[in-house]
């Protein structure tokens, strides 16, 4: 039955997706295009691209989209909770240990390795979004000549706000996309 | 660990609105949970944050079902839980759904990928703001270790690509020898207490 079907592959993709959205798309490409055959693999490349324009995890995004597509609202529920119910499950187990042992001593000099890292990969996500808003590309298609003026200048102002004035971070990502399609409509490059 | 179950609706309302605007991988969504939960709200200490992102990152499943997962428990346990993820993939649900019945007029208008392109620049700012505070919380503790993992890190994730779950991994390793070294002076540094204090008598 296509709706049991459904469930038991967003739940395998739920299961492995370890280490990030991108991790999931080859999974739900195997489990969706290729084992089950319940779309196409142009309608598969829809369904990436409007998972990555809109907001939310990739693969919520994908098992709403596979959902509707395939089977409706029904769909679109049973996709979902098979790919939420593994980290669901396995996240309330960590949480559980986390917060009975993170203050014993051992523990937190061990947590205390991991923050750097974070930080890091924090960064790194952040350098990435940047460069993609700047130059419309990622590191090594890079040309420093292709710089889009209008996105640096809302960057910094943005920045210099969030630093001065802790203005919250949904006011500026939307205040950044009103501003900055009123200039490029103002400037006739819509 | 108390549970305050008054906090339930604000939790979902945070979530939902964090979730509806988060354009972008999983990182985007903890640096503003982080502005939210520990700036915002004061809930969630910031070395927390940081713990709470190295263990989604390090399970299996979408990283903002995780974290609010792990958000949700702290704040008011399972029924935390449960209310946090309803919060975070109720937008995408629905934004989803209409989306895949009006796909190609939203593929093609031009005003909706200049909105989301320069949204971009917006969100890099957000995230470039937590980092500030988040690096200069690591070069406080004054540790060098910790600052050359962070640089170390950096570099490695985003000049070279390696992978999130290997970068957790490998400073896992290193806080565990860490671990070994700090237990084994502390036995060491009793041992000679103790034989000092026998020297005395």
């Amino acid at each position: 039955m296509l709706l049991v079907k459904l469930f038991f592959a967003f739940l395998w993709v739920g299961l492995f997706s370890v280490g990030g959205g991108y991790a999931a798309i080859p999974l739900i490409q195997d489990q969706i295009v290729n084992i089950h055959k319940l779309m196409t693999m142009e309608e598969f490349s829809d369904l990436v691209t409007v998972a990555e324009m809109t907001p939310g995890p990739i693969s919520i995004n994908s098992a709403t989209f596979v959902g509707m597509r395939t089977s409706g609202l029904y769909g679109v529920l049973l996709c979902t909770i098979g790919c939420i119910i593994p980290s669901f499950c396995i996240c309330l187990t960590l949480a559980y240990f986390y917060y009975k042992y993170r203050t014993v001593g051992g523990v937190q000099v061990v947590l205390g390795a991991l923050r750097p890292a974070v930080v890091a990969l924090i960064a790194s996500a952040g350098a990435s979004i940047l460069m993609l808003g700047l130059f419309q590309a990622e590191l090594p298609d890079i040309v420093p000549s292709n710089i889009r003026i209008v996105e640096l200048g809302i960057f910094i102002v943005a920045l210099v706000i969030l630093r001065k004035y802790k203005a919250s971070a949904i006011t500026i990502i939307f205040g950044s996309g009103v501003v900055g399609t009123l200039v490029y409509g103002l400037m006739g490059a819509i | 660990m108390k549970k305050d179950y008054s906090k339930l609706w604000v939790l979902f309302k945070s979530m939902f609105v964090l979730s509806a605007c988060t354009f972008g991988g999983g990182f985007v969504i903890v640096s503003l949970m982080k502005k939210k939960y520990v700036e915002e709200l004061k809930w969630l200490e910031e070395d927390e944050m940081l713990d709470v992102t190295a263990i989604t990152q390090s399970a299996p499943g979408p990283l903002p079902v995780n974290a609010s997962v792990i958000i949700g428990y702290r704040i008011a346990g399972v029924a935390g839980s449960l209310t946090a993820i309803l919060g975070t993939i109720l937008p995408p649900m629905v934004i989803i759904s209409v989306i895949s019945l009006f796909y190609e007029q939203f593929r093609t208008n031009p005003y909706i990928a200049t909105a989301l392109q320069v949204m971009r620049a917006g969100v890099a700012a957000v995230i470039f703001d937590v980092v500030i505070n988040l690096a200069g919380n690591v070069v406080r503790t004054g540790r060098l270790l910790y600052m050359t993992m962070m640089i170390v890190a950096f570099v490695a994730t985003y000049l070279f690509g390696v992978s999130a779950m290997l970068i957790i991994f490998v400073c896992l390793g290193i806080g565990l020898a860490d671990l070994y070294f700090v237990l084994k002076k502390n036995r060491t540094d009793a041992a000679s207490k103790a034989s000092k204090k026998k020297g005395r008598v």
